[in-house]
């Protein structure tokens, strides 16, 4: 039976409610301000570059050899071929160690062991990527020379707390009921791990080292004292120095020559725009995969 | 121990004054009237709510009347707590929720454009299945919704009255300060109860408020609740047939329908929906044949 | 008969001693899984030896000729031989303490809007973006902080906060220079900001949707769910965050070596030009003028592994605390 709207029990705000549903209003207005202030700081940070070193992509920009002192001519290919031989030397360093420590971690380790290690990646995710530079210097630089290798080191210093962590939180989503079935079923530990855990968490490990690749990629410190003396020509040998792009950007920067510093924009933009590329497709497919596998 | 004791509090029933600042009347007791010509409070037409593509319930029509303890049983899945939560709009933070039919409050339209959302939940207090008390003193807890709805006068005054209304008051007046968290289950559960109970609504939602309790504990809040019909209209959400004979003045039997959608099957006085039941899978429910 | 019978005997046996052979296959080899994976986790725990034990060691020469005092020194002129921390010291602390104050308050408040506030699809956008902020190579914001932020700090910021908060000591005349301790603070921010959103939005996800539940049924609005039952119960999470954010800040090298002037002085006015401990380990550490010069670079190093250590250790036991009084 249909009554009739009784005045005394509207649901029209009563009392402060007004009021306090303004400020709860504001402070939303804040926060979405705060929010499109960050996006807009993205936008002119991203455009900004663009304007400066779009124009500068060019074939030869991509393959041609470094440009000499004047910065005119020439482009960046041998510094990109030397990034990428540094990021895979890197990640063949540090994807087994990241993997390895996390697994230890979380499958084999004792409380107190495990927060110890945990403590341990913490304080090396934390780590500047300055001081490792500096440490790779007396670790190796010293006793032998500035080369690749040296520098794929310290960039892997750099990569495994990445992927070691992003490894931790993926091996605590595999259900435990899992790792007990397989127990209970009398497979061996071993088989257990590296057959039933691993392989559910394969997806998270390879999106965190893909976005731990990118962000060696665009570190300057790490390279800078390891890997930064060498010639205008490709070089790959990795007992040798080779050029990369952040070194370069920064010895261009540097000159004082305005082509040397268009270039110098030019191959900013390339490095920030891939990085920001990988990074947003790389994050893509991981929100995908998790929502597919319904986490 | 005053869990198993039934004796009122010392002195006249305390009556529960809405605060001046709110235009509704001072609420009269109705604790002596007849329970025949009940005031509606809520009425439901035709009410559905589908998830997205997924429907959870349709054609619910029944109408929930004043100071009277309403329970919603049936299996588990057919739509209860779904409907329970749409008496205080809580399914609105759910993104995909959509509701259809028409879901009137002592007469307003709750899902129209100009009902206040934040207003509904001050009016219709909700209760969960687990107790969730806020990690702050006890004190703080059944205080927290009064201070911001500016009651601030003699607030500890309120607090006690909802603290001694949810038979919480002798067990913990010496602790007030201490956390929440170290209460029991039951205490906990009966310390939401209080809380609710400090904004003075006018209906109080209970979604299984005991399947997370012991024995004891149940039985503790079961007596509340028929103290509480007598001030609040309550509507109580159980799998627990024999509380909903014990508490509740009408029943709603739910289950699913031939589109395996959950609906209202039969609603009656639960004497009559125990005993005699219309429809033969109330029959069956309630016989213990299924479910 | 009896061949069947030994040739099935022989069958049990050789399928007993397969099950016993596999069971001390797979017994070693999870021995071995084990020994090769402690040795990754000790092999991480010994790094962090061996970086404090070779910075040490480096610094030693400065260590044995300065003491502890090395940090209070002012002056850093190599050829004279003199070098003391505090202009980089006091440059790390005050551009990371102030980039920390305006990105804290910025950061919860996107780490609110994507956590709380913002539909699902409007944070699944604008939650990537913000940090994609954070993915920008130090090397790029160096470069724009000289060519953007600079010049407009120096033409646009500096005249205008001189005159409204000139009475503070940190806010000076305007400088013809932009490159300054005040423009670095400006970069640091861009680069904390997104990693106090990300981090504070991850803590605030983690309150049980139970209790916002309990208080959205109290009548409450957002905003005093928030304040009542979201902040209180994430203040340890929350502290955490920002203490990160510090230690990101603190370790940031290649773009305050673009900006901050590597002036090796310790002004209080912001916008004049100042240092950093990392910035100068990046400008002078490739060509050290003599061993003391490099020993006190390495000394410089020392004192920001330190920083690190303490920030990243008081990090950890603010979230651990949280996590055993919740």
């Amino acid at each position: 039976m249909s009554a009739i709207a009784d005045p005394a029990h509207a649901l029209t705000p009563s009392g402060n409610l007004v009021r306090r549903q303004f400020v709860s209003r504001l402070v939303l207005a804040g926060a979405v301000g705060a929010a499109a202030l960050a996006v807009a700081v993205l936008g002119i940070l991203v455009f900004y570059t663009g304007l400066k070193g779009a124009g500068q992509l060019s074939l030869t920009f991509f393959t041609g050899q470094l440009p000499s002192y004047n910065g005119v001519g020439g482009g960046l290919g041998p510094a990109l071929v030397g990034t990428i031989e540094l990021s895979l030397f890197a990640t063949v360093i540090a994807l087994p160690i990241g993997v390895m420590t996390a697994l230890f971690v979380s499958e084999f380790a004792r409380p107190r062991v495990a927060a110890v290690l945990e403590t341990a990646l913490d304080l090396m995710a934390g780590m500047p990527s300055i001081i490792i530079g500096v440490f790779v210097v007396l670790l190796i630089v010293d006793n032998f020379q500035q080369s690749v290798i040296a520098a794929a080191v310290a960039l892997s210093m750099v990569e495994v707390p990445l992927i070691a962590r992003a490894t931790l939180v993926s091996l605590s989503r595999v259900p435990k009921p899992l790792r007990e079935a397989a127990d209970a079923l009398g497979v061996a530990r071993w088989r257990i791990t590296l057959g039933v855990v691993l392989p559910t968490s394969a997806n998270s490990i390879l999106t965190a080292t893909v976005l731990a690749v990118a962000r060696a990629a665009g570190e300057t410190a790490p390279i800078l004292f390891t890997c930064s003396v060498f010639t205008q020509a490709y070089a790959v040998n990795p007992l040798h120095s080779v050029p990369s792009m952040p070194v370069e950007i920064l010895t261009l920067a540097e000159s004082e020559y305005p082509a040397a510093i268009s270039k110098a924009w030019g191959a900013a933009f390339l490095l920030m725009f891939t990085i920001l590329i990988v990074n947003i497709c790389a994050r893509l497919w991981l929100n995908r995969s998790r929502r597919k596998r319904g986490l | 121990m005053s869990l198993t004791e039934t004796t009122p509090p010392e002195g006249p029933r305390p009556r529960v004054h809405l605060s001046t600042f709110d235009t509704t009347a001072v609420r009269d007791d109705r604790i002596d009237v007849a329970p025949v010509a009940r005031e509606t409070v809520f009425d439901a037409t035709n009410v559905a709510v589908d998830y997205g593509f997924v429907r959870a319930i349709e054609a619910v029509t029944m109408s929930i009347y004043r100071n009277e303890a309403t329970a919603l049983i049936g299996p588990s899945g057919c739509g209860k707590s779904t409907f329970l939560r749409c008496l205080n709009r809580m399914n609105d933070s759910i993104p995909s929720f959509k509701f259809s039919g028409r879901l009137l409050y002592h007469g307003h339209d709750m899902y129209d454009r100009r009902a206040n959302r934040v207003e509904v939940r001050r009016r219709i207090g909700m209760v969960f299945q687990k107790p969730n008390p806020f990690p702050k003193s006890i004190y703080d807890n059944v205080a927290w919704a009064p201070r911001n709805l500016g009651l601030r006068d003699n607030l500890a005054d309120r607090v006690e009255r909802a603290l001694r209304e949810a038979v919480l008051w002798d067990e913990v007046k010496d602790r007030l300060r201490t956390s929440a968290l170290g209460l029991s289950g039951g205490q906990q559960q009966r310390l939401c109860i209080a809380r609710a109970i400090a904004v003075e609504p006018d209906v109080i939602l209970l979604d299984e408020p005991a399947s997370a309790l012991d024995p004891i504990s149940t039985a503790s809040i079961e007596d509340l609740i028929h103290r509480l019909k007598q001030h609040y209209t309550i509507v109580i959400v159980t799998h627990n047939m024999q509380q909903a004979a014990r508490v509740a003045d009408r029943t709603a039997f739910f289950s699913l329908d031939e589109h395996q959608v959950g609906t209202l099957i039969e609603y009656d006085m639960t004497e009559k929906l125990f005993s005699a039941p219309a429809d033969s899978r109330t029959l069956d429910y309630v016989s213990g044949r299924f479910g | 008969m009896s061949s069947l019978a030994s040739s099935a005997t022989d069958a049990v046996h050789l399928q007993r001693t397969r099950i016993v052979r596999l069971n001390r296959f797979d017994a070693r080899a999870d021995r071995l899984l084990r020994i090769v994976l402690l040795a990754a986790g000790v092999l991480i725990c010994l790094l962090l030896v061996a970086i404090t034990y070779q910075l040490i060691h480096g610094a030693s020469l400065a260590i044995s000729r300065y003491g502890i005092g090395f940090i209070g020194r002012t002056q850093w002129i190599p050829n004279l031989k003199e070098f003391g921390a505090w202009p980089e010291l006091y440059g790390t602390l005050i551009t990371s303490v102030f980039s920390l104050i305006f990105a804290t308050g910025l950061g919860i408040a996107i780490g609110l809007f994507l956590s709380m506030l913002a539909p699902r699809s409007v944070a699944a956008v604008v939650g990537p973006l913000v940090e994609m902020l954070a993915a920008i190579p130090s090397i790029v914001i160096g470069l724009i902080g000289v060519y953007l932020i600079a010049p407009f700090v120096r033409s646009t910021l500096e005249a205008p906060l001189h005159s409204a908060f000139g009475f503070l000591p940190f806010f000076g005349p305007a400088e013809p220079v932009g490159n300054s301790l005040f423009t670095g603070i400006l970069v640091l921010t861009i680069m904390v900001l997104p990693i106090i959103a990300a981090l504070t939005r991850d803590v605030f996800l983690t309150v049980p949707q139970e209790l916002r539940d309990g208080a959205e049924a109290l009548g409450a609005t957002r905003w005093e769910v928030i304040r009542g039952v979201v902040l209180p119960t994430t203040v340890s999470g929350v502290t955490a965050s920002c203490m990160l954010g510090f230690g990101r800040a603190c370790g940031e090298a290649i773009a305050l070596a673009f900006v901050v002037g590597g002036a090796p002085n310790a002004p209080s006015d912001l916008f004049k030009a100042g240092n950093t401990l990392a910035a100068m380990i990046v400008n002078q550490f490739s060509e050290p003028v003599n061993a003391l010069h490099l020993s006190s670079m390495f000394y410089l190093a020392l004192v920001l592994l330190a920083l690190e250590l303490m920030v990243n250790l008081i990090a950890r036991v603010v979230t651990r605390g949280a996590r055993r009084a919740w």
